[in-house]
């Protein structure tokens, strides 16, 4: 009786091959074939797409996007653990809100909190204004390297902070005491049991921060003045400006590649990808 | 659960009741046109004058214009582009010859627009509006008296000199620094403009396109790669700024509409043309634009201030020395693979 | 006591630090001028304008009404799908959820590009359908995460001996497993319409016919440099959120309470 709910699934098989599974194959196709130059895509198997992309002008957009997105989520595992800990710490009366409040500016558009950033950091903007008030020099913010962070901080922030957060509140308060009765103490308790049992929570938030941020396209631009190449500007280029959609595809395998992999590393650490880093 | 299946039900038919409400039986025109480049009033004007309804799209770059439609992803009535694209596209046969029975006001549009390189027998494209490339700087703070391209090479200006995120603009400026053509296909000119390039990029606060005005405006950065419309736009509203087009040249650019080749309603789109070719619609779009016309019509009645600022009026002399992008075809990957070395850097 | 006081003013910074922006914003908007550093007078002049204005209008017209769609249809789809999902084993099902998860993880870029090249290979034209489309792509996958944990926690034997006390298969899906799941079905719902509201770089690519969404009207609009007018429109988005959120946190707060009297 219960083996015909299977079948239930199986329209959703037909919509994943025909929007999930053959969009990724014709991509796939994309990266292996060339275009000629009139226009024509030739079924001609290459690997050419990949070779030009084993170039270190390439492979330099490639590392500044990986260092910029591992910065960015260095410095919100750096702000998000603390947070995530002391809410999962506090009175379950008030946790509710203190959570609302870390996920309410996720439902703010991301454009208009990029925006937001572009009105304050600007040569005549509410900073700079505020240091020449106080008679210090202005610094120059937007269009720097820094400020492309800051927008990638400020942007993920929340979506690190709630998966640690998840996981500490799973956590079985039982084992503290019980590390507590065996005469740990609170550093040792936090390194030896809090620590590795948030692991899972915090190897959902890195990959929920690093992901958006390596392959943003925007924040590079508003904040940072186009001036940095990131991976995603570059596969934006190829497909709207230059109209290589070989070459293109061919860096969109190798970004899925770089998720596959991540994807095998997150299964070591036994993330649930049932339910995963589910945000509620 | 009822309730909330049933709300959802309303819900969804509302929505597919309203959505089926705004295309009723009525024609539609499609059209694509660079992002705040007319007055949207004139598309509610035309629409309640036809009784049709337009479906307004907009685009930031030729480039993704052209790949779109190459691609086949766009089916448009009637396109707005620069006259290097749409010489490619009549190239490749993706532009239909325009009726010309079907727009009388075409005779408005002053001879010096026409038979230029892109259209030369004049059957596919109205221009529609024109203008040039310079810098536009703030008085207080920069001195143009070398009138030169180098301007934007000043390293006392450093991280406050904004240029274009357009590869062919530019390098046009380089180009021209350099006294090469804007349209050169000569690897080793193009090596000398993109180490330039590069020398510059330190002291670039942002390679933006469209941004610049509202930049200059609040005297954040000394200088911008402009185009005259945004100049004039831009001087309106701050006196401290000032447009200037270097000696060595320039470039002269003419935006047109044509017709490509996927419409479904050729003569609509012709009626909407020869709307806009009319010297009211001209004269609401150039307050609108803030670009230079091509309607001797409408340039009869402009405002004396716009035509005394040279940004709009733009002088003989400097239009003597200006070239006009050309649609380099199969080198234009020696341009896209520089600009990517400079972007990356 | 002093471990209160700090975890307290880091908090304090931490809410300060993702608020400050969308403050400034909110203040800003009803500054005379257009200055984003100077403020010269109180005005209501940018609401107004952001009123008249048509493209915002009609992407804000475009952006909930697909969101509305998208979140119902990839809703229902998800939850059947994981219903069924639920009840395979072994390798197919490893599969499917392996293939399933890859819109969650893959980059935005990707899935947008891939969407567009799936159009184009199948002429379909840009547009409502093709946005509408896409957005029920991205967002089943999110339903079926949601729902699947609710399903798993389900006791296998309540259907079973719904079923033994003479129920058929789907009176026992209707009665019994659809309310023991329906808070993943909320929490997916809310997740597919928040995600399709916030959704950028996908529309970006699948978009056509005039059809736009916020995001891409705001990103078009920021190009070209700061306006009021977005900072208007951030503030009202603020406003409804914010109702939003508090509707929410009153309906979970009586829905605990509910619970707790009932164990008493």
């Amino acid at each position: 009786m219960k083996d015909r709910t299977k079948y239930f699934a199986y329209p959703y098989v037909v919509w994943i091959f025909l929007f999930i599974a053959l969009p990724s194959f014709l991509v796939l196709l994309y990266s292996i074939t060339t275009k000629e130059s009139n226009g024509l895509t030739t079924i001609h198997f290459t690997f050419e797409n990949f070779k030009k992309f084993f170039n270190p002008m390439y492979l330099n957009i490639l590392w500044d996007s990986i260092y910029l997105a591992a910065v960015s989520t260095a410095i919100c595992l750096v702000l998000g653990y603390p947070a995530a800990f002391i809410i999962s710490n506090t009175h379950i009366s008030r946790r509710s809100t203190l959570l609302f409040l870390c996920i309410l500016p996720m439902w703010m558009n991301m454009l208009l909190r990029t925006y937001a950033w572009m009105t304050i950091l600007g040569n005549n903007g509410i900073l700079n204004n505020f240091f020449s008030f106080l008679g210090l020099p202005k610094v120059n913010m937007l269009y720097t390297r820094g400020a492309t962070v800051m927008g990638m901080v400020y942007n993920f922030l929340p979506f690190m902070i709630l998966p640690i957060y998840t996981a500490l509140s799973k956590m079985d308060k039982g084992l503290l005491e019980a590390a507590d009765d065996l005469g740990a103490n609170k550093k040792t308790v936090f390194r030896k049991v809090i620590l590795p049992l948030s692991m899972p929570g915090v190897i959902s938030g890195i990959i929920m921060v690093f992901m958006p941020a390596v392959s943003t396209f925007i924040i590079p631009q508003l904040l940072g003045g186009n001036k940095n190449m990131m991976i995603g500007n570059l596969v934006e280029k190829l497909f709207i400006l230059n109209g290589d959609w070989n070459f293109g595809s061919a860096i969109s395998i190798v970004m899925m590649l770089i998720i596959l992999l991540s994807m095998s590393v997150m299964n070591k650490f036994d993330i649930d990808k049932e339910g995963g880093a589910r945000l509620w | 659960m009822k309730k909330v299946f049933l709300i959802a039900a309303v819900l969804v038919l509302i929505l597919a009741a309203a959505t089926g409400c705004s295309s009723e039986q009525k024609e539609t025109l499609s059209v694509l046109n660079y992002d705040i480049y007319i007055d949207k009033d004139l598309l509610k004007e035309f629409q309640e004058a036809n009784n049709v309804t337009i479906k307004y799209d907009t685009y930031a770059t030729p480039e993704e214009m052209y790949i779109k439609a190459k691609a086949g992803a766009s089916n448009y009535d009637l396109i707005i582009s620069s006259e290097y694209m749409i010489e490619r596209m009549i190239s490749e046969g993706m532009v239909n010859k325009i009726n010309f029975d079907n727009i009388p006001n075409y005779k408005y549009i002053g001879e010096d627009f026409k038979n230029h390189p892109y259209d030369p027998t004049n059957e596919y494209a109205v221009p529609y509006f024109w203008g040039t490339l310079g810098i536009l700087y703030n008085k207080t703070t920069v001195d143009a008296s070398s009138d030169s391209w180098e301007m934007l090479w000043d390293e006392s200006h450093s991280k406050r000199i904004i240029m274009m995120d357009s590869q062919r603009d530019s390098f046009g400026a380089a180009l021209k620094l350099l006294g090469y053509s804007m349209n050169t296909v000569n690897e080793k000119e193009l090596d000398e403009a993109k180490a330039l390039l590069l020398k510059q990029k330190p002291l670039v606060m942002a390679y933006i396109t469209d941004g610049a005005p509202d930049i200059m405006i609040n005297e954040e950065a000394d200088m911008a790669l402009v185009w005259s419309g945004e100049a004039v736009a831009a001087m309106a509203e701050n006196e401290n700024l000032d447009f200037v087009i270097p000696k060595e040249g320039s470039n002269i650019w003419i935006d047109a509409m044509f017709i490509p080749s996927t419409t479904k309603n050729q003569p609509l789109a012709e009626n909407f043309i020869d709307f806009l070719c009319s010297k009211e619609a001209t004269l609401k779009n150039i307050d609108e634009v803030w670009y230079s016309t091509v309607n001797t019509e409408a340039l009869k009645e402009v405002d004396e201030e716009l035509l005394n600022n040279p940004a709009f009026n733009i002088p003989q002399e400097d239009i003597a020395k200006m070239e006009m992008f050309r649609d380099p075809k199969e080198f234009i990957d020696l341009y896209t693979n520089r600009w990517t070395e400079i972007a990356a850097e | 006591m002093v471990k209160k006081y700090l975890s307290k003013i880091y908090m304090g910074i931490i809410f300060i630090f993702l608020y400050a922006p969308i403050i400034v914003l909110a203040v800003f908007s009803f500054n005379e001028s257009k200055s984003r550093g100077n403020w010269t007078g109180f005005s209501l002049k940018w609401y107004i304008e952001l009123f008249h204005d048509h493209d915002i209008r009609s992407a804000f017209y475009y952006t909930i009404s697909i969101a509305v769609i998208a979140a119902i249809v990839s809703t229902i789809l998800g939850t059947i799908a994981a219903i069924g999902i639920n009840s395979m084993k072994g390798r197919t099902k490893a599969l499917i959820l392996n293939v399933n998860y890859l819109p969650v993880v893959n980059p935005d870029i990707v899935t947008g590009i891939s969407l567009m090249i799936l159009y184009i290979s199948f002429n379909l034209d840009f547009g409502f359908n093709t946005m509408l489309l896409s957005h029920i792509v991205f967002n089943t996958p999110y339903v079926i995460l949601s729902i699947l944990p609710k399903l798993k926690q389900l006791d296998v034997h309540m259907t079973e001996a719904a079923m033994d006390l003479g129920a058929t298969p789907m009176y026992a899906l209707r009665k019994v497993i659809i309310p023991e799941i329906k808070p993943g079905i909320v929490t997916g719902f809310l997740m597919a319409f928040t995600l399709s509201i916030d959704d950028f770089i996908i529309s970006y690519f699948t978009k056509g016919e005039g059809v736009t969404n916020l995001s891409i009207v705001i990103y078009s609009m920021a190009r070209r440099g700061v306006r009021p007018t977005i900072n208007a429109l951030s503030t009202i988005m603020l406003f409804v959120v914010l109702l939003l959120m508090i509707l929410i946190n009153k309906r979970s707060n009586g829905v605990e309470k509910k619970k707790l009297k009932r164990e008493v």
